[in-house]
């Protein structure tokens, strides 16, 4: 019966596979349950959830999943117990299941069944998954217990679904956007350390242990010094559009300039869309071409361009016949983007606009760069995809 | 199969979700990953499964420049290059040379013990990465002597993190997580009682509506949390103070908040006379 919650998990992004389906069916299987839907929750959200940012999509699922009425759950009491009384549907248990379900005695079962029924206090959308499936589920007889809702002994009396209800983790979703201090721990990905130059650092370790190995005699062993490698552009589009964004982007910018472990960072401002030039200040003065930019930063630095990608068709497109690269020469937006996106090894897009908004302009761009959310959990792949191999789609 | 079920102690109070999580975590034989905001208990959870289970601990706090390796064992050989020069003890006999490490104790321990990774979140992105296969397996080669050490008893293991870097996902599958949510005012006031067990009612509401409400102040960089208020309560009343108003002139205030900024923003909220809520 967990086997569809865990699709439902699944739809909902939280990354379960077989790995957890099989810790919960060996937990269910001693009992770590408690036979009771709250024990139920309890111990599929230790097993399933790997991070407080799916605790919320969790408890979502799980409220959608378990919610009940109790007028539908009364008039499946005689259908359950119709199965329960029949031995062909029996067939299809296991020894043990069996053995498990005649420890039952059937008139207690149906009582307790109906006093259960009788306290369950949460909504019911979905028929027969409440008492149905967990009735035939592979925990025949548990399968009771696990529609019981447990009123007394709880905590607080909170059963599980009204906690689950509660939603009280969606502080910690990492989908909706950034504060400094995540993005400052998401930038913190994007390094790269490398020893490389004149070897003029004693290497105290590898000298101890090559005197040891030497038996006593000292051999000294020198190394190149450790630096940060990595250097990043980042483009941020400024105004119109982007004005509701600005609070994030701002955040972002400073989280990247405290960030100590670039060799070094570079920032330029846009509008809509690069073309020959970019700016220095974010009210788009002191321009810097970008080819000249282009020749200063070689392909081996990051490029991370920040915009919703949102612009009229014509300032992505808009050239006249003939053109070519030069500070002014009309040459249309997206072919600047391209020349970028090809210069450099590894970009990135990061999109403030939630990915439904991605059309238009912005599809057209996101065939050049790969194109990010910028949430915690985009900026995160953005920050992979930047850190891995050749970077151009 | 049997376990021995955790249900707190006397001087540790859980909800019925982190028991849930360490019994999974017992009865599974995983690792169980505790996070939560600094000060809520990650820490104390392993000394209570501990004590509960009457094991002893190891504690292993990890620090920026631990390894996996420091975890193990390492080979000291400098001690060697020592004694091979001033002929202190037998050199030729490298294993009087290994010493073991918190993982690599608690592993060769003949009894089953509760081994505390603290804060695995300080030390390199991949660390966690390299324990993995020794987590898993419970057992490790000593390359210098090819001896192998095997757990008899697989050791109860728990990892806190601090929730400022993403751990691995390889090694998220491998725990149970629990994430120890900042506790509501009822069960913080049981938390309270038990580290001041004659703390005096009116005081124990003032503080903790004064505390929670504290908690609310916008802008506040690192918001006060229970070791905080349980060490405030302390200083209340070695200070002989019996009552206490949210204002700015909150007695003894540096017990709860640490940072100058947050001294600011605390006072800039009381005096624009826009009062937290109570």
């Amino acid at each position: 019966m967990f086997v569809p919650f865990l699709y439902e998990l699944r739809d909902r992004g939280v990354k379960v596979g077989a790995q957890e389906a099989l810790s919960l069916a060996q937990s269910l299987g001693l009992g770590l349950h408690r036979g009771t839907l709250d024990g139920f929750y309890e111990v599929a959200r230790a097993l399933c959830v790997h991070r407080e940012q799916d605790l919320d999509a969790f408890d979502r699922a799980f409220a959608h999943h378990f919610r009940g009425v109790p007028d539908d759950a009364l008039a499946l009491t005689d259908e359950l117990l119709e199965w329960l009384e029949q031995p062909a549907a029996k067939r299809r248990l296991t020894e043990l299941e069996r053995q498990l379900l005649e420890r039952i005695d059937l008139a207690e079962a149906r009582e307790r069944l109906r006093a259960r029924l009788a306290e369950q206090r949460e909504r019911h959308d979905r028929g027969n998954r409440w008492v149905g499936t967990a009735g035939t589920s592979p925990h025949g007889s548990g399968g009771i217990h696990l529609t019981g809702i447990k009123v007394g002994e709880a905590p607080g009396g909170r059963g599980a679904l009204e906690m689950a209800a509660e939603r009280r983790f969606r502080d910690l979703r990492s989908d909706v956007t950034l504060d400094t201090r995540q993005i400052e721990v998401a930038l913190r990905r994007l390094r790269a350390f490398v020893r490389e130059g004149a070897l003029d650092e004693l290497d105290v370790e590898a000298t101890i242990d090559k005197t040891a190995r030497n038996g006593g005699e000292l051999e000294i062993a020198m190394r190149p010094p450790r630096r940060s490698n990595l250097r990043v552009l980042l483009l941020l589009d400024v105004g119109g559009s982007m004005d509701p964004h600005a609070h994030v982007c701002e955040r972002l910018f400073s989280a990247a300039s405290r960030a100590t472990h670039f060799r070094e960072l570079r920032t330029y401002y846009f509008h809509n869309c690069v073309y020959g030039r970019v700016y220095e200040s974010a009210a788009l003065i002191r321009g810097v071409p970008v080819l000249q930019l282009l020749q200063d930063c070689d392909p081996s630095w990051r490029l991370i361009v920040v915009g919703d990608a949102l612009m009229s068709p014509w300032e992505l497109q808009s050239s006249g016949s003939r053109w070519s690269f030069g500070d002014d020469s009309g040459a249309p937006g997206i072919a600047w983007l391209a020349h970028l996106a090809q210069h450099f090894l590894h970009s990135a897009w990061l999109n403030p606009e939630p990915a439904v908004a991605w059309y238009g302009t912005a599809e057209v761009i996101r065939r050049v760069f790969p194109m990010y959310r910028l949430t915690q959990d985009g900026l995160l792949e953005a920050v992979q995809h930047l850190m891995r191999g050749g970077g151009r789609l | 199969m049997e376990f021995r079920r955790f249900r707190g102690t006397d001087k540790y109070l859980t909800s019925s979700a982190l028991e849930s999580a360490v019994n999974c975590a017992l009865a599974l034989e995983r690792p169980l990953l505790v996070r939560g905001e600094p000060g809520t208990g990650k820490t104390l959870l392993a000394e209570a499964i501990a004590s509960a289970l009457g094991l002893r601990l190891i504690h292993w706090p990890v620090k920026s420049t631990t390894r996996a390796q420091d975890g193990l064992y390492v080979y000291d050989t400098v001690q060697r290059l020592y004694d091979s020069r001033f002929g202190d003890g037998d050199v030729k006999d490298i294993r009087r040379y290994i010493k073991h490490g918190p993982l690599g104790q608690a592993f060769a321990s003949r009894d089953r013990v509760v081994l505390l990774i603290d804060e695995v979140d300080k030390a390199d992105l991949e660390f966690p990465n390299d324990l993995l296969h020794e987590l898993d397996r419970m057992r490790f080669v000593v390359t210098e002597t090819g001896d192998e050490v095997i757990a008899r008893e697989r050791p109860v293991v728990v990892i806190t993190s601090n929730a400022e870097k993403e751990l691995p996902d390889a090694f998220l599958r491998r725990c149970v997580f629990h994430f120890i949510e900042f506790p509501e005012q009822d069960l913080m006031a049981r938390i309270v009682r038990v580290h001041h067990p004659d703390l005096d009612q009116k005081l124990l509401d003032q503080t903790l509506r004064a505390f929670y409400s504290l908690r609310d102040v916008d802008g506040l960089r690192k918001r006060p949390s229970t070791s905080e208020l349980i060490d405030w309560i302390a200083v209340l009343r070695r200070a002989g103070i019996a009552s206490v108003e949210l204002d700015a002139g909150m007695p003894f205030l540096g017990a709860l908040l640490k940072r100058e900024q947050d001294l600011l923003a605390f006072a800039e909220a009381t005096s624009r006379g826009r009062r937290p809520r109570a």
